[in-house]
């Protein structure tokens, strides 16, 4: 008996989650270009210090390589040692010249932020009190201006329309929108009021209309922006547990190789064929992981880059980090999983009841419904039966109320007047009841029948019943108000399943309704009719099983749970509370985001991995290149290991060199934007990276170096 | 030479080795697992705990551990030094005197590491007393020891209860010597006895030779100590000859049984970490890359002696100088890669001999680190040090902080093991370079050239890896050598067990996680061969540039 069935909205756009996704003030670079270069050139330079370089060992060698062989060029001038000089110091020159590109792409974005921080004045309560008289008005509290520099935490401003806030705060009087796009980008004004999960602003937003009272929160000089302008800089940048370990192996393969170089010269002396120190010093060079050490520190700041140009501060690396570790995802089920508002998707009308005169009372009863469920009953019905009657003259609207559970309209039909009721079943069948319907015999179970299959499928029913004249009531049958999934949410529930994660719906809802949208969603799990305890003690429970868990969070009851997960990430429209409590803020309040992140955390270690197993399969080339090189005087059928065919013994050195040099700058876009990341099993991404960066780094060289080689050899003295 | 009459034969050796280990492979490795993980104890051994003042219930830290381990090694390298320096005045001393203080302290620290590198002649030298209470106590202790070793980092792995308890050294060791290597042993040198290695105590046979004049054979009890020479990859002969001596290596019937002792325990090992991590697929991995890397060394050694390139080879006709007419080239070849990648030593042909590329090759064969299979129990904590660098790189490409079953590797743990990555390389590399400088060193190289540099490499390659075996060319019987190699074994040995045993106590100290799709795999064929390729570059990018002056200078001409 069902009347009208349509399928899941599908509104594009709505929340949609994009892994490419811009915004307003920030774009995803494709590539660096030469003005970028130039303008890093000075911190680049800067960065030469050798105090600097102490904090990434394998560039600090070249560093010392680079003064050596400067030295024994000076003494003993030749083409050979200046040009090997010349490409050690532009070794070491790229490398802080990556660091330098990755920083001032976040000055950039600092910049921006400052001018949010200009001095502003502020209105200062006088007795900074919570409760303000109504219907107060700037003027008529007794306040005094001072500048926005000298506020404490504690003190109580007034903010009018069309001043900026002077510092971070919670509301506590008033409701105001703000314009918070200096922060988030995002244009469209949000509103702020005392109480609740909206009460917290932000100093350097703008006020537009009303008025709002604001118990400052953070001293100035560590209000968010100022720690959103320290983490965009890097300034505050600490490196993470995964960087740090990487850098312990790298540092140990550097030994393993200046133990290998620095025994050869013995060997080599035994053999009859001392080496130079400036070759031995290429040797060196080119076997250490300099593609790797020159690029790390770009990885890392470029990582959190991304976070910010997908609108996310994160307060710490290590939560990044933790990103990419993530087991299980807690996902609140409105707004994330489901869209925020319930939507009529099938009207299911009583035996005896025409199809017809249930949607048109459907449709009747929610015309002057403003709620978008009441919108959605509309919708579904204009949409399959075109009814476009309006309300008639005269119409009464009955207002949903918490007492009756009910809404309605009340029409004159033919004169006669005609009462049409939707709402909760039990409230809708007592009224019928009160209107002196006999306690039916069929109609209630039929009633019960349909309200549970709705549940059943994880809708919420409403019963329509109508009333004409002073007749007793009918029920006309059940409206299907379903929990829209978000388009496209399924699909990447299926990719976090390949990744390994497992994804948890949190609601309110019980488990029978809670279930059905799971299913329909995709996800792994359910926490049905869920406290903020519960979600706390989901969250431990999994912890204990050493499982990481991310989840996303804006009121202040999520707090403990946002400490508790390893991942909190907590929304740019929460409480003050959430904010401080999660460890990362998502600025665009989208708690979608999460996935982002994760993929973000996931594409870091990559990066890092990657390039490092490139760094070392290198090594193999240039031991074809340099070894014979070195050697061949000596041992004339070491020639046999020159297959790269290289011209001569002081072209091949130099051209390894090159190589190395210059494959450091090649690869600084890559360090930038991120290896590519898909979703998949560990398994095939282990494969494909091992295939493209493994076997891609044994074969690279030996192409490059010969290219090079052919390019050196044209030059005078090789 | 013909294809039937070399390459068939040769085939048929090995298919008929790999098919007997294959054999022993599930139930010896659930034997070990048992033997290591169960609570039962019989009354002998209850007695001998009661005796020592052993709680067998206590399971001890890794420090404890380590320092159960060190004080016992300390006392056998003490015990053995003294038996050596007073021989003279001992029993059973043959009329041999005591030996000089470097070459005591030389051969205390060769058997107590598991090495026994031998500068001396066994029969000039070592009287029973020494033979039997030293070096054959020896044999079956430090094997156990680095079985215990094992035996521990597995635990580390499997253990989830985070208390950072990796199980009761003096436990470990007892079993170790009692229920696993005693028993073999046993068994072993009756065979061995059966097929002409001779078990006596008279030091002497008289005969006459067919010129009528009077012959004396030195004999011993040889078959005894030949059956855990093998078993436990010691490698110390009885004679100076070792295994290519009539006495210890009479046929080619033993020759395989030989070969097959001292593969048996580390390929087995594998099916033993497996079943204790609780996962079968994790040893089979482990055993892939092992086995892998053995063929391909039995594989290059055995092609590099019957090519036989080199003027010598060419102009006799085949590679056969140092090698016994008995086993001939591949047989030669076989033994020689599976003892070097082994870390036994016991040889079965003199390995100087070989050609460049073939002696090059059993020289990488340690230079591995010896792991493919690797000595008793150093065979498999070595390798699974050697897993963790690759889960670290691969973990990290598919992006999560790399775990290996379960046990997460962080900074801790990767510094653990990049020391342990460090320590026998710089051994090699810097005891080689001396040698190569100072005079006492140069004098003891007996050919000069690319030949020169690899007998001394080989030795200290041969030292640190506690392998054992020599490129005879080189004169080590100097108080020089002794000191060096003496100290190369020591350092080779016990710094990277106190790593490995840190390393245990840091994962027994974690909870295990729960493996997800998104947890890198590390039993499947791709990582087989990312382990592999780590193997291979980690020990290659080292020590390429040192070889191309040696052996592949020598290989190329």
């Amino acid at each position: 008996m069902t009347l009208l069935r349509t399928p899941p909205t599908r509104t594009p756009g709505t929340g949609q989650p994009h892994p490419d996704r811009t915004h307003t003030h920030a774009t995803t670079p494709r590539g660096i270009s030469l003005a970028q270069l130039r303008a890093a050139l000075p911190g680049a330079v800067r960065k030469l210090d050798p105090r600097q370089l102490t904090a990434s060992p394998v560039i600090f060698l070249v560093e010392v390589g680079a003064v050596l062989t400067t030295v024994l060029s000076v003494l003993r001038p030749s083409a050979f040692s200046w040009w090997v000089t010349v490409w050690l110091w532009a070794t070491v020159l790229f490398a802080t010249l990556a660091e330098s590109v990755a920083e001032s792409r976040g000055k950039a974005q600092a910049s921006s932020l400052r001018r949010t921080q200009q001095e502003t004045e502020a209105r200062r309560l006088v007795a900074p009190t919570g409760t303000l008289p109504g219907g107060w008005t700037a003027e008529s509290l007794d306040t005094v201006t001072v500048p926005s520099s000298q506020l404490v935490v504690g003190d109580v401003v007034v903010v009018v329309a069309g001043e900026v806030i002077p510092g971070d705060g919670d509301v506590v009087d008033g409701v105001a929108t703000v314009d918070e796009s200096a922060i988030t980008g995002e244009s469209a004004p949000v509103l702020r009021e005392s109480g609740g999960d909206r009460s917290a602003v932000t100093g350097g937003t703008t006020v537009l209309s009303d008025q709002i009272a604001v118990r400052i929160t953070a001293p100035p000089g560590s209000t968010f922006v100022d720690r959103m302008i320290a983490l965009v800089e890097g300034s505050e940048r600490q490196r993470t547990p995964n960087e740090i370990a990487l850098n312990v192996l790298l540092t140990s393969l550097t030994l393993v190789f200046l133990l290998a170089v620095a025994t050869l010269q013995p060997f080599a002396v035994y053999s009859g064929s001392r080496q130079s120190l400036v070759v031995l010093v290429a040797l060196l060079v080119c076997l250490i992981p300099t593609t790797i050490g020159a690029l790390l520190s770009a990885i890392g700041i470029a990582g959190m880059d991304r976070l910010v140009q997908h609108n996310v501060l994160a307060m710490s690396g290590r939560a990044v980090e933790a990103a990419g570790d993530v087991d299980v995802l807690l996902l609140d089920k409105t707004g994330t999983i489901t869209l925020g508002n319930r939507q009529a998707t099938e009207l299911l009308s009583l035996p005896g009841t025409d199809d017809e005169e249930l949607a048109h009372a459907a449709r009747l009863s929610s015309l002057g419904d403003q709620t978008p469920e009441g919108r959605s009953i509309v919708d579904l019905v204009d949409s399959q039966l075109g009814d476009r009657a309006v309300l008639p003259d005269g119409a009464q609207l009955v207002e949903f109320s918490a007492v009756t559970r009910m809404s309605g309209v009340d029409v004159l039909r033919d004169g006669v007047p005609c009462r049409v009721r939707k709402g909760a079943a039990s409230a809708v069948l007592r009224w019928v009841q009160d209107t002196g319907s006999r306690p039916g015999t069929d109609t209630d179970p039929a009633v019960t029948r349909k309200v549970d299959t709705v549940s059943r499928a994880g809708g919420t029913p409403l019963v329509v019943a109508e009333q004409t004249g002073d007749g007793p009531a009918r029920v006309l049958g059940v409206i299907h108000l379903k929990d829209v999934v978000k388009p496209g949410v399924r699909e990447r529930f299926a990719e976090m399943r390949a990744m390994g994660i497992r994804t948890v719906m949190v609601t309110g809802d019980n488990e029978v309704t809670a279930r059905a949208i799971a299913t329909e969603a995709g996800v792994d799990d359910v926490l049905a009719e869920a406290t903020p305890q519960d979600k706390l003690a989901f969250i431990r429970r999994e912890q204990e099983g050493g499982r990481l868990v991310a989840m996303a969070g804006d009121g202040t009851n999520d707090a403990p749970a946002l400490a508790q997960a390893d991942v909190g990430v907590a929304m740019g429209s929460g409480t003050a509370a959430a904010k401080e409590a999660g460890n990362m803020v998502d600025l665009d309040s989208d708690p979608t985001k999460l996935l982002d992140i994760v993929r973000i955390g996931k594409q870091l270690l990559i990066t890092r991995g990657a390039l490092t197993t490139f760094s070392v399969a290198n090594d193999v080339a240039k031991y074809f290149a340099i070894l014979p090189a070195m050697f061949v005087v000596v041992a004339p059928q070491m020639d046999a290991l020159n297959i790269m065919r290289l011209s001569s013994p002081e072209s091949a050195v130099v051209s390894a060199v090159i190589f190395n040099a210059v494959v450091i700058l090649a690869l600084v876009p890559l360090a930038l934007r991120g290896v590519r990341y898909r979703a998949e099993s560990a398994q095939s991404l282990l494969s494909r990276n091992l295939l493209v960066y493994g076997v891609g780094g044994l074969v690279t060289p030996f192409v490059g170096v010969k290219l090079i080689d052919l390019l050196v050899s044209l030059l005078p003295g090789f | 030479m013909g294809l039937v009459d070399t390459v068939l034969p040769a085939l048929a050796q090995v298919g008929l080795l790999v098919a007997l280990l294959a054999l022993a492979h599930r139930p010896f490795g659930a034997y070990m697992a048992a033997v290591y993980t169960t609570t039962r104890r019989g009354r002998v051994e209850s007695a001998w705990y009661r005796a020592t003042g052993v709680d067998p219930d206590v399971d001890q830290r890794w420090s404890s551990y380590l320092v159960s381990l060190l004080g016992f090694s300390c006392v056998s390298v003490l015990g053995l030094y003294a038996l050596g320096r007073l021989q003279g005045a001992l029993p059973l001393s043959l009329g041999l005197p005591g030996a000089d203080p470097a070459g005591a302290w030389n051969f205390a620290v060769s058997f107590t590491t598991n090495t026994n590198w031998q500068w001396y002649s066994g029969e000039s030298t070592a009287g029973h007393l020494l033979q039997m209470a030293g070096f054959t106590v020896q044999n079956f202790v430090s094997a156990a020891v680095g079985l215990a070793v094992a035996v521990a980092l597995v635990r580390g792995f499997a253990r989830s209860r985070g208390d950072g308890r990796i199980g009761n050294f003096w436990v470990d060791l007892t079993r170790g010597v009692t229920r696993i290597l005693l028993p073999i042993s046993f068994l072993a040198a009756l065979v061995l006895m059966a097929g002409g290695v001779i078990q006596t105590f008279d030091p002497h046979t008289a005969t006459t030779t067919l010129t009528g004049g009077t012959q004396h054979l030195l004999g011993g009890p040889v078959a005894s100590q030949e059956a855990i020479k093998e078993l436990g990859t010691n490698g110390g002969g009885f004679f100076n000859a070792n295994s290519s001596h009539p006495f210890e290596n009479p046929n080619a019937v033993t020759n395989l049984l030989e070969i097959f002792l001292l593969l048996l325990i580390p390929s087995a090992l594998p099916r033993t970490f497996g079943l204790m991590v609780d996962d079968r697929r994790q040893g089979w991995a482990i055993l892939g890359v092992m086995g892998g890397l053995w063929a391909a060394l039995v594989l290059a050694t055995t092609w590099a002696e019957l090519a036989g390139a080199g003027s010598a080879p060419q102009a006799a006709g085949a590679a056969m100088e140092g090698k016994e007419v008995r086993f001939g080239l591949a047989t030669s070849a076989l033994f020689a890669a599976s003892t070097t990648a082994t870390s036994t030593g016991a040889v079965n042909s003199m390995h100087d001999s070989f050609t460049g590329a073939g002696g090059g090759t059993v020289l990488f064969a340690m230079l591995l680190g010896e792991v493919v299979p690797g000595g008793v129990g150093a065979g498999l904590y070595g390798m699974l040090m050697l897993a963790v660098v690759a889960v670290f790189l691969a973990g990290l490409m598919v992006g999560r902080t790399p775990e290996y079953l379960g046990k997460k590797i962080g900074q801790r743990e990767i510094t653990l093991v990049a020391l342990y990555v460090l320590v026998t390389p710089s051994l090699v590399l810097v005891g080689t370079a001396l040698s190569v400088v100072l005079a006492p060193g140069l004098d003891g190289i007996q050919e000069p050239g690319p030949h020169g540099l690899s007998e001394v490499m080989y030795a200290f390659a041969s030292a640190a890896n506690n392998n054992g075996s020599a490129f005879a060319g080189l004169s080590t019987g100097t108080p020089y050598y002794n000191i060096l190699l003496g100290l190369a074994m020591l350092l080779g040995r016990f710094v990277p067990i106190a790593l490995v045993l840190a390393l245990a106590g840091r994962l027994a100290a974690q909870p295990s996680l729960p493996a997800s799709a998104g947890t890198l795999p590390t039993h499947r064929p791709t990582f087989v061969a990312l382990l592999g390729s780590t193997v291979l570059v980690v020990a290659g990018l080292t020590f390429i540039p040192a070889l191309s002056l040696g052996p592949i200078a020598e290989a190329l001409s």
